[in-house]
């Protein structure tokens, strides 16, 4: 028995993994993966069996705990955005080393376009060098039956395997047929191979061995994989290898009827059989995916050959950016003309009178006024240099502000005000959202307090995590306690509310600590516009 | 029956709610749907869209193709016209004509209404105030689902049910009003596109 539902792609994998015996569920919000775990949270059988779905304080210990919880052998996924598989990279590659006891998927988001991101990186090629199989689901259905059979896989090869989510299939919803009943849970129980989960230089060497044995079984899983096919077609003039959501634009060109043969790829190692066979049986190959060109530096490592091969590389398909119907439509009429036979359309063009517009921050909310009393308080320095971080007050970039100068990665905004300050930089000031301090900046202002630097930390507290559409955020209520725990100093721990009417107490304080030559620390709160307006709507 | 629809507005101003009625409507009717939406930074007070698609037969992407789009419905008259290249031959523009104006640069509205008027199939009014007319000024979304629901293939009675099972949480009063501004904007519509 079958129901129908109308879900995001986010939303069909955590309803797949819930109704395939998810024991608990471990992430940090990012976008295009947070709705995944919101999901989770709100489901009445997460109530019911008491699956766990509190948010983690970033993707590393997320990871760690979805691994703990596979040890246990219950089924698990931890998921983030394509970046937070860098703060997770050291437990993502070693667990490739212990391998799996209960299904384990982890889930990372790509966001290629940087629809809400710094960088494009593709997550396929974590996998592949971890050794980690992976999947690539093309429509909401796939993600949905991708998470039971991801379980199976891990449990079956005894490996985490990797689910490659993109912007475009996290965030569109389509009808998806889903199971009634759910799946009973796994029952506790160890790893048959214990040994190998103490990854000391004896174990890993042999381990080592272990996993690059059983990788041509990973290669051959994929072969036989439902989500991997060779369709065949009259035309073998070309030959396409389409993954994920790029196989969904090839079909939308010819309405499903595409005249050449087509290798779809979902699931990886890539399926070597099926490749060789489009190879063989075509004159030259294209090459769809959305992403960098994963398949297509694989294939011409493997291929080397005198057939040629289109692709992201030698600069026929779009290299940066998602790709789009018509993208893909493009690179086959513009560098095959003679093959496809398509024609362009005439499309319009945009009006002049359209002028872009940016996103802002909120009106009434409590970072503005922060970068208000900030840049008030620099303004008799000649080169104030600002260190900026992750959240809603990336912001402060864009007028009317242009509050600051750096913007890198989740947490660098202290750590990089501390390397300016022991270069000499004054004032070396860092702005930092409360989860994004607590999810990679409390390391960092331990190194500053540790050595004084002469510098200054505005933790900008919205009692959220607001960019991502407030989530709980792991410091609320603790952020001075955390910075005295850590050893700052009392009297440069300083707490302001941040509202219009305090404005010259703001601008004064700032500068205060700005001209100690030491490290100070000011929490400048007021709860975020967004959700202070969702709670007052539920009172 | 099959239509491509690009949703348009400010972020905040509820074109997801359009989505969401629409979703529900065309899950009821046993069609196929898919709906790529926007989340995230861009949803601070920036350009919104939704490429919505729902047809008898199955679809593959989840983005409408350039020139592929039937109707372009628009919470605001210069969101509309950043969507032109997608909009076909034969498409339809249904919009607000109130602007929403958050940035210094923004057109003067007789340019815009120029542009609007050079396409023909375009159906522009001031929903901000049929919906204070017949609800509130919060249901101007309502309106202008009302008016795209004439160029959409569903049943009028199925669109009120989807929209009474979206308020339902709020109350009779809200569902009502919802209903009323579906309606109003249905029949101004109308009779707009009778003129042209």
């Amino acid at each position: 028995m079958k129901n129908k539902l109308l879900l995001l792609g986010d939303e069909a994998f955590a309803l797949g993994a819930l109704n395939a015996g998810l024991s608990g569920a471990y992430a940090y919000p990012g976008t295009p993966s947070t709705e995944i775990m919101e999901f989770v949270q709100t489901n009445p059988l997460t109530k019911e069996r008491g699956i766990h779905c509190h948010w983690s304080s970033n993707e590393k210990t997320a990871y760690e705990a979805a691994l703990g919880m596979s040890f246990c052998g219950k089924r698990t996924f931890t998921s983030m955005k394509h970046v937070g598989l860098n703060v997770a990279a050291d437990p993502f590659v070693n667990s490739a080393m212990t391998g799996a006891n209960g299904g384990f998927i982890v889930v990372a988001a790509d966001d290629p376009s940087m629809h809400s991101s710094q960088n494009e990186q593709d997550s396929r090629f974590y996998a592949d060098f971890a050794m980690i199989p992976a999947l690539e689901p093309s429509t909401q259905q796939e993600a949905y039956d991708m998470a039971k059979y991801g379980f199976e896989l891990s449990e079956k090869l005894n490996m985490p395997v990797l689910l490659r989510f993109v912007t475009r299939l996290s965030h569109s919803r389509a009808v998806v047929e889903i199971d009634t009943e759910p799946d009973a849970q796994n029952n506790f129980s160890y790893p048959a191979k214990a040994r190998q989960w103490v990854l000391m230089p004896a174990v890993s060497k042999q381990r080592n061995k272990q996993l690059i044995k059983d990788w041509d079984g990973f290669v051959k899983a994929s072969e036989k994989s439902p989500f991997n096919r060779y369709e065949d077609a009259p035309r073998h003039e070309m030959g396409i290898i389409a993954s994920g959501v790029a196989y969904n634009y090839l079909q939308e060109l010819y309405n499903g009827e595409v005249p050449f043969p087509v290798v779809k790829i979902s699931q990886y190692p890539l399926p070597v059989k099926l490749i060789r066979q489009l190879y063989n049986s075509c004159d030259s190959i294209m090459i769809l995916e959305e992403g960098q060109p994963f398949i297509e530096k694989s294939i011409r490592g493997i291929l080397d050959t005198d057939k040629r091969i289109y692709g992201k590389l030698s600069g026929e398909v779009q290299r940066d950016g998602e790709l789009s119907p018509d993208s893909v439509k493009d690179s086959l009429i513009n560098v095959v003309p003679t093959i496809c036979r398509l024609t362009a359309d005439k499309i319009k063009a945009v009006p002049e009178v359209v002028v872009s517009r940016p996103p802002a921050l909120c009106q009434g909310c409590g970072h503005r006024d922060v970068y208000g009393a900030l840049n008030e308080a620099l303004s008799k320095y000649e080169d104030s240099k600002v260190f900026g971080d992750i959240g809603c007050y990336t912001l402060g970039f864009l007028k009317p502000f242009n509050a600051i100068d750096t913007v890198v990665d989740m947490g660098a905004s202290i750590t990089m005000a501390k390397g300016a300050a022991d270069a000499g930089q004054r004032p070396s000031v860092a702005i930092i959202g409360d989860s994004t301090f607590t999810h990679s900046g409390m390391t960092g202002l331990l190194d500053a307090i540790n050595e004084n630097t002469p510098m200054t930390v505005i933790i900008s507290d919205n009692l959220t995590t607001g960019m991502t559409g407030g989530q709980d955020s792991q410091g609320t209520g603790k952020i001075e306690e955390i910075c005295l725990g850590l050893g700052a100093h009392p009297d440069h721990v300083r707490t302001i509310d941040s509202l219009p009417k305090n404005h010259d107490e703001m601008v004064k304080l700032f500068s205060e600590e700005i001209d100690y030559e030491g490290l100070s620390v000011i929490v400048s709160r007021r709860e975020c516009i967004q959700t202070a307006r969702r709670h007052a709507a539920k009172k | 029956m099959k239509t491509d629809i690009i949703l348009a507005g400010v972020g905040g101003q509820g074109i997801l709610t359009i989505a969401t009625i629409l979703g529900a409507t065309a899950l009821k009717e046993n069609l196929y749907l898919k709906q790529a939406e926007v989340h995230g930074m861009s949803q601070r007070g920036g350009d919104v869209q939704s490429n919505l698609r729902i047809s008898s037969d199955p679809i593959y992407s989840d983005l409408i193709p350039k020139g592929g789009a039937d109707l372009i419905v628009s919470l605001e008259p210069m969101e509309a016209l950043r969507y032109m290249p997608y909009l076909g031959e034969e498409g339809w523009i249904v919009t607000n004509t109130v602007p929403f104006v958050n940035v210094d640069n923004y057109p003067d509205m007789e340019f815009l209404d120029k542009e609007l008027k050079n396409h023909k199939k375009t159906v522009a009014f001031d929903m901000d105030a049929v919906a204070k007319e017949f609800a509130t000024q919060r249901s101007s979304n309502m309106v202008l689902l009302g008016a795209a629901s004439i160029f959409i293939d569903m049943s009028s009675a199925k669109i009120e049910d989807a929209i009474a099972g979206f308020f339902e949480r709020k109350g009779q009063r809200t569902v009502d009003q919802n209903i009323a501004a579906f309606r109003a904007g249905r029949e101004k519509a109308s009779l707009l596109k009778e003129l042209i």
